[in-house]
């Protein structure tokens, strides 16, 4: 700063204005950010984030709802038929490419975020009663969105397929969502 | 109609966009009218006229700070209480923006009061500004009201009790006193009914206190800013332009106010409060020892001087209402009390009888308390009622200045431009 060249009042005054300016712009973005940030997740939201889900009592052909992070996450022992029809899709046929083996860790269990992404709904298809689309999956009754065995969408408005979320078999029958 | 005092109203003039707005909506036009540099203000006020701005800022950062909260806050006697503490450990910044909340209404009240004692002191409140003084008084009870309902919200030993203590006041009133309790909790005793509706107040009442803070500013600006003189402004060589002159002087007070407000939050953030606050609320055990936000303990002490419910509760109140009539009770027609030596004596001895009630009101109602209690209050409406108007009849005031100018410059030539 004593370095510059100071030619009179006028370089100074702008100098102090500037530095004034900075300061106050600095400082209110400062004093922003805490009023922002709290509406983040709080911690205690953020200690909840991951679900176990004991997976023994399900027979194939069962499937079971749970909830995480305040959603639904659909799980489904399927059936060796549902698999196959899973595995030999045409990709051709597939709005949102996936093979099913990028979907699922263990071929039996296929778990994903029961949450429509055309605009939240959730769709039919948990229970034997329920409407299930024309690929025997699952099938959103807002908007008529249908999804196959692999939870991928097929036909309807939405654009991408049901999302996979997170998650790591601690053994055999035990899942940690998230 | 022109007026012929006012100053020539310099008409913005702005280009492009902002002139067709201004066309329009002369939004900057009320700007520079208001705070800028068409409102001409006595050149020679001193940092006690700083206090009305940063009354509003505390205002605008209890309102934002405040908005905040109640995004996290659940406002019943079951989740009150965890949903505060959980604002305070797991919130992203909740204990920063709680401890800002909370010490500022301290700040807040700190302010206000050297608000009024700077028109003690100046008798800013006298003709012609009466209706400022009490439109400032109104936001002072609106501030009482919000700050004791604030109090509540976090609903510890602290809240519950002083909710109880006051509202029982209610009961005071003869013949209808009960029902009206009643009413007020919604209930046969304090508890979620009364938590609801005093939060429902907590955040509406300051919307109020923004509308009465307009209308004062409003009155404010129709006569304009008393001065540490007391006399009028008789012409623009009394006066300089509030932009940028008293908008760098009002800065300096925000620097200091922040610094303070910062060292409070980040060093004693519970310094002013009761550590019995964070004990959840019991309406089976009564603390110790009641005691208000330290901002109420001198109306708190006129309450318990008075060794009788009802008359405990018209002395309180009328310790408020009372300062209603002070432009009046003061009977003399000089302003400033740098020219009454006789009022300036009895101003001190105010301010140190206002700070003897707030500690009577910190300690029990024991001993010399009650005494000393007793004889201050008799002191505080003494002062009102006797000195005051006395004092006025009676001084005889030191010969005034004959402008601000000759008084702030002598023979010397202003360096400044005079307000236009």
């Amino acid at each position: 700063m004593a370095a510059e060249q100071v030619d009179g009042d006028d370089s100074r005054r702008n100098f102090l204005y500037i530095a004034t300016g900075a300061f106050a712009t600095v400082g209110s973005g400062l004093a922003a950010w805490p009023l922002i940030h709290q509406m983040n997740p709080a911690a205690d939201v953020l200690a909840l984030a991951s679900t176990e889900v004991d997976l023994s009592p399900l027979a194939v052909g069962q499937s079971i709802t749970v909830k995480w992070r305040g959603k639904p996450v659909f799980i489904r022992h399927r059936t060796p038929e549902e698999i196959e029809q899973a595995q030999t899709a045409d990709p051709s046929e597939l709005k949102d490419y996936q093979p099913d083996s990028e979907r699922v860790q263990n071929s039996e269990w296929l778990i994903m975020v029961g949450v429509c992404t055309h605009l939240g709904c959730i769709p039919l298809g948990q229970k034997d009663t329920d409407a299930k689309g024309d690929w025997n999956g699952w099938f959103c009754p807002c908007h008529g969105s249908h999804y196959d065995t692999s939870g991928r969408i097929r036909k309807g408005p939405a654009p991408e397929n049901l999302q996979i979320p997170e998650y790591v078999f601690l053994d055999e029958t035990t899942v940690k969502i998230g | 109609m022109t007026d012929p005092h006012e100053p020539e109203h310099n008409k913005m003039q702005l280009k492009g966009i902002m002139g067709w707005v201004e066309y329009r909506l002369p939004w900057v036009g009320l700007l520079n009218d208001s705070v800028g540099t068409n409102y001409p203000t006595p050149r020679n006020l001193n940092y006690w006229w700083n206090f009305g701005s940063l009354a509003g800022l505390a205002l605008v950062i209890e309102i934002i700070t405040g908005i905040v909260l109640n995004m996290h806050y659940v406002p019943t006697a079951e989740g009150a209480f965890a949903s505060v503490e959980r604002i305070m450990r797991d919130v992203n910044f909740g204990w920063l923006i709680r401890y800002v909340h909370a010490n500022g209404a301290s700040v807040f009240f700190a302010v206000i009061y050297l608000h009024m004692f700077r028109s003690f002191y100046y008798g800013s409140y006298k003709n012609p500004r009466e209706l400022v003084w009490w439109l400032g008084l109104i936001i002072f009870f609106l501030m009482i009201i919000t700050a004791f309902t604030g109090y509540v919200l976090p609903w510890g030993q602290m809240s519950f009790w002083a909710a109880t203590v006051i509202t029982n006041l209610a009961s005071a009133i003869p013949v209808v006193g009960t029902g009206i309790v009643q009413w007020l909790w919604g209930d046969f005793s304090v508890g979620n009914s009364l938590l609801g509706r005093f939060n429902s107040l907590h955040y509406a009442l300051p919307v109020a206190i923004v509308g009465v803070a307009i209308i004062h500013m409003w009155a404010l600006h129709e006569h304009r800013s008393n001065n540490p003189l007391g006399i009028d402004v008789k012409g623009p060589q009394d006066t300089l332009p509030f932009h940028p002159y008293f908008t760098a002087k009002d800065l300096v007070g925000v620097g200091v106010f922040l610094l303070v407000l910062a060292g409070l939050v980040f060093y004693a953030p519970n310094m002013l409060g009761e550590p019995d606050n964070y004990i959840p609320a019991n309406p089976l055990q009564t603390p110790n020892h009641i005691v208000p936000e330290w901002y109420l303990l001198p109306f708190y002490a006129i309450l318990r001087a008075i060794p009788d419910k009802l008359g405990g509760v018209i002395a309180m109140a009328g310790s408020i209402i009372i300062l209603f009539a002070v432009p009046w009770l003061d009977t003399s027609k000089v302003r400033s009390a740098k020219f009454r030596p006789m009022y300036r004596q009895f101003f001190w001895l105010f301010v140190i009888d206002a700070i003897v009630l707030g500690v009577v009101g910190a300690n029990a109602p024991e001993g010399n308390w009650i005494i000393i209690g007793r004889l201050a209050t008799f002191y505080y409406f003494f002062h009102f009622l006797v000195i005051l108007p006395v004092v006025g009849w009676i001084e005889s005031p030191k010969p005034l200045p004959d402008s601000i100018s000759t008084s702030v410059l002598g023979d010397k030539k202003p360096v400044a431009e005079p307000a236009e």
